[in-house]
Parts: structure tokens; sequence; C-alpha cells
């Protein structure tokens, strides 16, 4: 029982009809080009809920920008909000006085405001309308004053005070007009009006607006295009027009589109040439210091290589058409060529190798060590790929395999064909020269210039100083693939490297742990995650992901040694490990890392004691050992295999995999191979989609259905397989297998009964060994062959018969048909 | 005045530029100050600037600051790069509202055309972490090439701007080389009288850089900068606090010289910036704890 009143809200509408077109420039000196775009929809967004919260409806709204000013023209605005007639229903008046009191404070009025109608209190409030005008003077201070700018100033005499407003940059004028009257308002000493200015150098004076109809083509006559988009069009067809009279082709470039018409009012391209002699340097060092340096645009000739052409972007309409400003221009773009030229000759003068010994010097994470511990890290990781027989050689043409079976013909035979040994031995010593030399080029003096060219240079310094084409194309393409549609890397040598280095961070920082949290990912994880997982997908690679972090620690372990951090080599044992302390070496080994300098034998035993102990310790009991060593020990909330499984279902979710045939093959557990795992994958969802699939299906959930209702839970997976939420396995203890009776035990088996004993017995065997095989599509056809039995099954015998014999009997081969299935994936899972 | 010597369609010597820039900002009302007589690697380290930017009061002036970068020296080899060049410097506060109109003006005075050149405001802030300063503005392009840094201060010693001054700085040699349409720096016409820039520094940034790259005894800078600490350090105590940002300026000339001798690593590079930084903080906290209780009382409102 509640004292409350329960109220209703009436409202009665006075409708208006008259309406106006509202305009309103923000002028300002130079906005950033970046935040033009965001400056716009934040106007926008502004603009709306101010009016909506006034009651004002907003129809069409158009948001333009230049670098001098934000413009918002909303057509058709109400010249008045609606008035509001506002009942609420209130307690009876012979209601106890707790529950008159009760609604007072509610609508906090006082008795007599209330209004009495047979015998209920009401309350009734009148909101007349208010004029647009005065909702608009209101609103554009407020909307000025909430602008969300990434970064803001203050400025001017009125920066005195504390509080003073803040803009991207200091504000010079408000134009603000509706129905051509002007909205007058205040904000910062800055009084609204009419007046506005033209482009600085072409015009001088102010200009008088009447209102959203003049006003474009009014500052169109002053040489300012107010319509962003229509500025891009000019910068994206004038360069295209300009690169194309010179019988050359543009590089397109939306970004710099976007960014020049940002910086000009009235764009006019122009294209000037620099010098040939710079094309030596690489053409993306020409692209980059022309873009990020100067915003120009490039071009190619007709073959399709750089040209010595750029485009650039005035904002007048210079009356010597431009010359002395392409001149000028030239000049500037000569003089960073030629710094980039300098640097291009200066870094060929130090082997990569040598760049390589000034990586010690630079911190990859404080508690990851140096980049130099992180490319030895890798090259040993990398060498590991290959001598695991991860990432082999690729495949041989056909006819030149050194295949064991066939000798050698005479006249085949090639005398420095490798064998495969030898073959394996070639490629990991390259893999990890590439690895060792990967990050060199971070040091030199390109790279400083210009982060985005990491990789790309330190391929044009390796094959300069005549390393071989895979180990200078692993260099270059080792960080890739970068983004979603990135090339992925198909190159053995490129794969050994790129896939190392990938792992080691991911292992490093999910060991420290530094594992990402909602949108915050500041390493980039879900980026290497996805890269581990398109690599080792595109490859078709055969990496047992757990054995590789064991790998990985281990490789910590030893280069820890190797650089007397530890006073002696630590070496996992593999067959003791179970995933906590595979999660926990790893927190540890960082840890150590973490305190080298203060590392000292004391320490060492202190952690190595926990560190024996820890093979049969779970992480929770071993973390607290560490207390006095740890500023905050953090027991792993997930691991980093659960994480790469979870970025998997990401992934194939997105190539638009059915996420509960993901989980259907997930929940079988145990499977740390991405390449089998996908596989089944793929199989279960080319197999459901048919009608023995579809059918097979329903005839699985009838049987698991009925044996739930009989209290049968699943029969335990295959053997060596978890049962748990998937992949990893947890522990997986012994499930006690439910004792049924086999069909026919003391009865007469029905036909169809029969048939379906008879397909089992076929079916089973097919499907373990094709499971067996990894031929997924082979398991899914010997499922298939139980479909009719199970149809023919389901049709004709009762499996609740009342003869106890008979019943458990078929309960028995439901449960049988059912584990069958779970062989091949759990179809419990699937939808549908 | 100018030298009116040459015809008006010659463009303007080195000395006419500064003689140009001098009369422009002079007629708005900037004090023309001489260099500060002290070794810095910036306009913006002059105390007319750092210290002078701190406060309500209102400030304008215009100077030439002879600016040091031992490591940018290339023994008059470069045609660029110097490591010792003018900056010319306006600081006005509060910012005018038509700031941007008259360092447009001033541009006009020696010479551009801004219908005939493109110039530009492209977005850069500017952050001194040493100063522990920062603003919003731009670098104003003229055809693409950067001639001068223009900045709101918003923030100078750590203390916000109450009010924010308005920052210009021009690099004069850059703007000269334009104006004249030479490409090596030391061709410059320094007056009308036949010396070129090459005449006047040439054999200093020959020696200069030798001197700073392989001659400055480390143990002496070292010695030195320890002695600008204690100082400064002295001069924060004995309440003079404009002695004691001298010695924050020496400091910061002597680190920047021990980098160019390449003694300090990288892990003790930041710790000396960071010494240097607290010399300056500190002595613009000694010259706002000096001066508030007059500004307060002179400025109603006005708080640090």
């Amino acid at each position: 029982m509640s004292n409350s009143p329960t109220p209703f809200v009436s409202s009665e509408v006075e409708t208006q009809s008259a309406t106006a077109d509202f305009l309103l420039e923000l002028r300002s000196e130079e906005i950033p080009a970046r935040m033009q775009a965001g400056a716009r929809a934040d106007l926008e967004k502004l603009f709306r809920r101010e009016m909506q919260a006034a009651g004002l409806a907003v129809d069409d709204v158009t948001v333009w920008s230049t670098p001098r000013r934000l413009t918002l023209m909303a057509k058709g605005l109400p010249l008045a909000t609606e008035a509001v007639h506002e009942e609420t229903k209130g307690p009876r008046t012979s209601a106890p006085e707790q529950a008159l009191e009760g609604f007072l404070r509610k609508t906090r009025l006082s008795k007599d405001q209330l209004t009495e109608r047979e015998g209920v209190w009401f309350a009734i409030v009148e909101k007349p309308g208010r004029a647009a005008a005065d909702v608009l003077a209101a609103s554009i201070p407020a909307i000025i004053r909430a602008f969300p700018w990434p970064k803001s100033q203050r400025w001017g005499a009125a920066s005195l005070a504390p509080d003073s407003l803040r803009w991207v940059r200091p504000l010079s004028g408000i134009v603000a007009l509706l129905g051509g009257e002007v909205i007058e308002c205040e904000i910062g000493g800055i009084r609204s009006g009419r007046t506005t200015m033209g482009h600085r150098f072409h015009h001088s004076g102010e200009i008088q607006i009447d209102g959203v109809d003049d006003y474009a083509a009014k500052l169109r006559a002053a040489h300012v295009i107010v319509d962003h988009a229509e500025r891009e069009g000019i910068v994206r067809e004038g360069a295209r027009k300009a690169a194309a009279d010179a019988a050359l082709v543009l590089v397109e470039d939306e970004g710099l589109v976007i960014e020049n018409a940002g910086l000009t009012e009235w764009p006019v391209p122009l294209l000037g040439r620099f010098d040939e002699a710079f094309l030596e340097v690489p053409p993306e060092v020409i692209q980059l210091t022309a873009r990020v340096n100067q915003k120009y645009f490039i071009c190619r000739d007709s073959a399709g290589k750089l040209a010595n052409a750029f485009v650039c972007t005035a904002n007048i309409e210079a009356h010597d058409g431009g010359a002395v400003i392409v001149a000028g221009n030239r000049k500037v773009l000569a003089a960073r060529l030629s710094d980039a030229r300098f640097f291009w000759e200066q870094d060929r003068k130090t082997p990569l190798s040598a760049q390589a010994e000034k990586l010690a010097r630079i911190t990859f994470h404080e508690k990851l060590g140096t980049v130099a511990d992180k490319v030895e890290r890798v090259a040993k990781l990398a060498r590991w790929l290959v001598e695991e027989g991860i990432v082999t050689a690729a495949p041989l043409p056909v006819g030149e395999g050194s295949g064991e079976g066939a000798p050698p013909s005479q006249s085949q035979s090639t005398p420095t064909q490798p064998s495969p040994d030898r073959g394996r031995a070639l490629l990991a010593d390259q893999v990890e020269l590439a690895a060792r030399l990967c990050k060199a080029d971070l040091v030199t003096e390109m790279v400083g210039e210009f982060p985005e060219l990491q990789g790309l240079m330190g391929g044009y310094y390796a094959r300069a100083e005549g390393l071989p084409d895979a180990v200078a194309d692993a260099i270059r393409d080792h960080y890739k693939p970068v983004g979603q549609g990135d090339d992925v890397p198909t190159a053995p040598v490129t794969v050994a490297v790129a896939l190392a280095d990938k792992l080691d961070t991911l292992g490093g920082f999910f060991g420290i742990p530094e594992e990402p949290t909602g949108s915050r990912d500041p390493f980039a994880l879900r980026r290497a995650a996805l890269g581990v997982l398109n690599i080792v997908q595109r490859n078709e690679l055969r990496l047992p992901l757990e054995s590789a972090l064991q790998a990985f620690v281990q490789i910590c372990l030893d280069t820890a040694y190797e650089r007397g951090h530890f006073p002696a080599r630590l070496e996992l044992d593999t067959s003791r490990l179970d995933e906590d302390v595979v999660a926990y070496r790893v927190y540890q080994i960082s840890s150590l890392l973490n305190y080298q300098s203060k590392f000292d034998q004391e320490l060492f035993v202190a952690l190595s004691a926990p560190f024996e102990r820890a093979k049969s310790l779970r992480v929770t009991e071993i973390m607290p050992l560490f207390g006095s060593f740890l500023p905050n020990p953090i027991v792993f909330p997930e691991n980093l295999l659960a994480f790469l499984a979870d970025r998997l279902k990401v992934q194939q979710r997105e190539a638009g995999v059915r996420h509960d045939l993901i989980d259907a093959v997930f929940a079988l557990g145990g499977e740390d191979d991405l390449v089998r795992l996908l596989a089944r994958v793929h199989a279960l969802q080319a197999f459901v989609t048919t009608e023995d699939g579809t059918n097979l299906l329903a005839g699985y959930k009838r049987a698991a259905n009925i044996l739930k209702k009989e209290g049968f839970a699943a029969s335990p997976l295959p053997a060596g397989e978890g049962s748990g939420e998937g992949y990893p396995p947890s522990a997986s203890g012994e499930h006690p297998h439910p004792i049924l009776p086999q069909a026919g035990e003391g009865y007469q088996a029905e036909p169809a009964e029969q048939a379906l004993v008879d397909a089992l017995d076929a079916a089973e065997p097919l499907a373990e060994a094709a499971v067996a095989a990894e031929d997924f599509t082979a398991a899914m056809a010997a499922l298939a062959t139980l479909r009719a039995p199970i149809d023919a099954f389901f049709e004709s015998v009762t499996v609740n018969d009342a003869d106890p014999a008979k019943r458990a009997g078929r309960l028995g081969l439901l449960d049988r048909f059912r584990a069958a299935v779970h062989k091949v994936a759990d179809f419990g899972r699937i939808e549908g | 005045m100018a030298d009116t010597d040459k015809p008006a369609s010659t463009p303007l010597s080195v000395q006419d530029m500064i003689l140009t820039l001098h009369a422009y900002w002079g007629a708005r009302g900037c004090l023309i100050l001489q260099p500060y007589d002290m070794r810095m690697g910036a306009g913006t380290f002059h105390p007319a600037t750092t210290l002078r930017s701190l406060g309500p009061q209102p400030w304008n002036a215009a100077y030439v600051q002879p600016s040091r970068r031992p490591t940018d020296g290339r023994y008059g080899e470069n045609p660029n790069r110097l490591q010792h060049y003018y900056q010319y410097q306006v600081i006005m506060k509060p910012s005018p509202a038509d700031f941007q109109a008259l360092y447009l003006g001033s541009l006009f005075a020696i010479g551009i055309d801004p219908l005939l050149h493109d110039i530009r405001f492209v977005e850069d802030d500017w952050e001194s972490p040493t100063l522990g300063a920062w603003g919003l503005g731009w670098e104003v392009w003229c055809d693409g090439m950067e001639v001068s840094q223009f900045t709101y201060f918003q923030q100078m010693g750590g203390f916000d701007c109450k009010p924010v001054a308005g920052e210009l700085t021009y690099g004069l040699e850059r703007l000269a080389m334009y104006i004249q349409n030479v490409d090596n720096v030391y061709d410059l016409r320094f007056n009308n009288h036949g010396v070129s820039y090459g005449e006047v520094f040439l054999e200093n940034e020959r020696q200069m850089s030798k001197w700073n790259f392989e001659v400055a005894d480390t143990e002496t800078l070292f010695e030195g900068f320890r002695r600008a600490e204690a100082e400064c350090r002295k001069a924060l105590e004995a309440k003079v606090p404009i002695a004691a940002y001298e010695q924050a300026i020496e400091a910061s000339h002597l680190f920047n010289l021990l980098q160019a001798r390449g003694v300090i690593s990288v892990q003790e590079r930041a710790s000396y910036m960071g010494r240097v930084r607290d010399l300056a903080r500190g002595s613009c906290e000694g010259y706002m704890d000096k001066y508030r209780p007059e500004w307060e009382a002179k400025f109603p409102g006005w708080t640090a």
C-alpha cells in the first residue's frame, strides 16, 4: 500500500504553424582542420538537444564549416514553443494528511496552489509557449559554453578572470538570425549581430547578412565557399585535373582532400615539380614527406611510377596565377627531400646489425625490458617455430621435391638441393637473422623522422646491404597484418618472424599482466591476437598454442639467464604444467625482468623456492608467497589462450560463421590447434544447412530432450577433451559414465531399433576415423548416415515402453546416438 | 629608420627587416627591447616573455633574441642550419583582439604580398616542459614554409596565464631567405652596402660548432650546471626571483652544450631536463609570490 497518488499527465496542445529559418555563424580564428568534422557534428547535436529541451521542433539542419567559421542553418523552426497544460491527479480531499503532504512534496506546490475537483486534488500547471527568439537567445550561449572541443583556450582581456570563455581559438563573431531578425545574445564580450567577414585577403570590410537565403551567396562573393563539401569537391577535382593537365595521374588521398578543404576558404589546387634526382629516395618516403609535412598530393606517370610532381592547395587566387606560390612550395619540398635523401644516404652507411645494437638503449616496456630484449626473444621464438616444423619452407614445385621415396634421377638432380633437414636449418638461420634485424630500423634517422616507415625502411636497408630477399621481405613485412584487410604474410621467413613478434607481445603483456579491458587496449593486443589468428589460418599452420606459450616462457627464462639476470638456468617441467602454472610463470618471469636491477642471489633463492613448488600449487596459493616482492600480486583473471579463443570467435562471427556453430565446436574443449578447430567449424556449417543436417539436428534434440527428461545427463565428451565452456580445457575430471544397457538386451529389438544400432555400428568407426584424419567433411557424412535411421526410430519405436527392459535399452540406444554425434560437435549448442 | 638607399622594389636586407619590424611593432605600442645578454635557446626564454607573461599587468614588447642551439651547428656547411640564429619575438598581454591582423600587417610591412603568397594558419600547439608552459596556436605558413609561430599562452611556470598573452616568433633568417629569394643563409644581404650574412657569421658558425661539439670542457660544463643550480636556489631563498631565473637560463644552456658534447645518456637526459624545469618553475613561483600582493591589490578579482 502506498500513500503516493497515481499521477497522470495530460497536455493540451496549441497548434503552432508559424515558422522561420534560423542561421547561426560562429566565427573564430583558424580552427584546426582535423577538428572541423567533429565540431560540425557537435554543433548539430547540441543545437538539437537545446531545442528539444525547450520544446522547439527541429526539422532539417545543415551544418557547414570553414577554417574560420562554423555555421548552422535550421529551416522551418517554429516561432514559439507549444503551450503546455499539465494536470496531475492527487489524493482525494478526504485522504489522510500524509497523502496530501506527499503529493505536495512531489509536485513542489503548496496546498493553495492545488485545485479541487469532485473531491480530488489536482495539480494544474500552465506553461505558456515561449518565443523561439527567447529560447535561442538563451541557447546560443549555452551551446557555446558546452561545446566539447578536444582542446580549448582562453584569450584576450577577459582571460584575466578565472572562468573566462573557452573556445578552440579566439571566438570573434556571432551571426544569429531568425527569420532575418537578429537574435540578441552576448557571450564573452561578443554580441550577436548580422555582420560577418569574408576571405582574409580577398575581401575587406564587413558583410551584412539578411538570413539563410543570402548567407552562402554573399560569402561566395567575398571569396568564401562556406560549404565544406563543396570545397572538398574543388580540392578533389582540382587536384585530379592539375595532374591530368600534366599528363599524370593523381594519387588519390581523401584524408588530404578533407584536410586541405579544412585549411582553406577558397581552395586553389596547383601543380609543381621537384628535382627528378630526388626520385632515388624510396617512393614511400617522398609520399610521406609530401603528405605529412606539406599536405601535398603526389602523382604517378602513366606507367604507375612516382612522378616528380606534387599538388599543393593554395587559399588564394593569386594575381600571378600561382607561379610564386608554386615556386615557394617547391623550395620547401626540396629542402624536405634533401633531408630525406641525407637520411637515406646516412642510414645506409651503418649495417643493420650495428643499428640493432643500439636497441639496447630503447625501452620496450618498463616491465618487459628493452627492444633488444624483445628482439632476442623474438629471434628464439621464431627459430623455435621453424625447428618444431610449425613454419616450413614453401612447398617445392612438383617433381623437384627431395622426397625420400624416389631417388633423384640423374638428369633432374640438383647437387645444391637441400635435404629436408638442411632446408629447415637454412630456413631457421634466415628466420633468426631476419628476427635479429627486424627492429633495427627503429634507430635509423629516417624512421626517427617518419615512424610510419618502420619495417619498410628496414627492408630497403637490408636489401641495400645485400641480405637475401627473403630476409629483407621479412624485415619489411613482419608487422603485418596491421589491420583488417591488410596483407597477411605467406613467405615462410616472414611468417615465422611476424608470428613470433606477435606471440612475444601477447605473452609479454599478458605476463606482466597488462590485458586489454573494455575499450582500453593501449598495447594493441587485440590487433596482435588477430594477426596471430590470420597468419595461422592463412598459412594453415599447425601451431599448438599451449606449447608455443610454454616455449615463450622458457625463452624468457633463458634470455634472463643469458643476460645475467638469473644466476642459474631454470627449466620448465612441461609434463607437470597446468594452465595456472603457465600463467603464473609468465607473470613471474616478467616480474623478475622488472626487478632485474636489484636482482641478487638472495632474491633469486626466495623466488626459486616457490618456483619449484609451483609445479603442484595453483596461482592463488603461489601469489601470496610473492607478496613482499611484488607491488600488487595479481592473479590472472583470464589467460592468453582464452583471449585468443575469444578473438577467434569474434573474427569468425565477423566472417559470417554462426556463433552457435563455433560454440558447438569450442564446447568440445581441449583444442589449441586453430586450423583443426576451424576446419571442424566450417564442415559443421556446411553440414547443418543441408537437409540431412537439419533433420539430424532435430533427431538429436529429440533424443537429448528425452534423455534429459529421464535424468540422463550428457555422456562425457571424447576422451582427453574437456567438457567445459570450451577452450582451453578446464582440468578434466573423470565423469562417471551412466551405465545403460544395450538395445535389444533382454528383449526383441524392433526393426527400426535394430537399423539404428546397425547404422551406429557402421557410422561410429567411420566418424571416429575421419575425425582422427581431420577429414571433418567425411565425419559429417558419417553422421548423415544416421539421419534416416533416427527418423525411422522415432517414427515407429516407443521409447517409454511399459517394459522396463525395452525402455532402458532404447534410452541406452539414444544415449549412444547422442555420444556418437558429440564426437563431431556438441549439437546441443546449435540453434534451430 | 630603415635604410632607404635602395628602391622600394628591392627586398629588405636582414637589418632593414629588423628595423621595419621594430618600427611596425613600436608604432603598435610595443616596447622595443634589446636582446637579453645571456645565452639562451629561444626568444621565449627572455624574461620579457617568460616572467612578464605572469601576472595581470599589461605588457607589450618586441625584441630580437639571438638563439643558441648547439646541436644544430653544422660547421657552416649546411645552407640553413645554424647553432646561432635570430628570433624576432613579440609578446602582447593581454592578447589583442586583432592580434592575427596585426601579425599579417607586419608580414605585409616586410614585403610579403598576401595576394601573391599563400599565407596559412596551420594548427601547431606549443609546449615547453622546461618552462612548465603551453599554449594553443599555429605555425604560419608562407607558400608552404613555416615562417612564424603564433601562440596564445595558456600556462607559464605551471601558472594559468591571467590574462592570456599572445606570442609571435619569427624565424628571421628563414623569412629573410624567403624575401630575398636566396637558398643559402650565408648569401643573405645583411645590409644594402655589400655585407653578407656569411661575412658576419660564417666564421662564428665554424668556430662555435667546433667548440660546441669538440672543445668545450665537459667537466667545466657539469660544474657550471651544478653552480647555476645552487646559485638559483640561493637566489630564490633571498627572494630575488629575477636573478634566480637568470641562473635557470644559464643551467638550461649548459645542459644544451652538454647534449652537444654527447655526454648525457638517454636516461640522464630526462633527469637533467627535470632539474632545469624545477629551476625555471621555482623562479616563476618566486616571481609570482613576490608580486602577488601588489597584483591582487591592483587588479580586484585577480587570483594566481
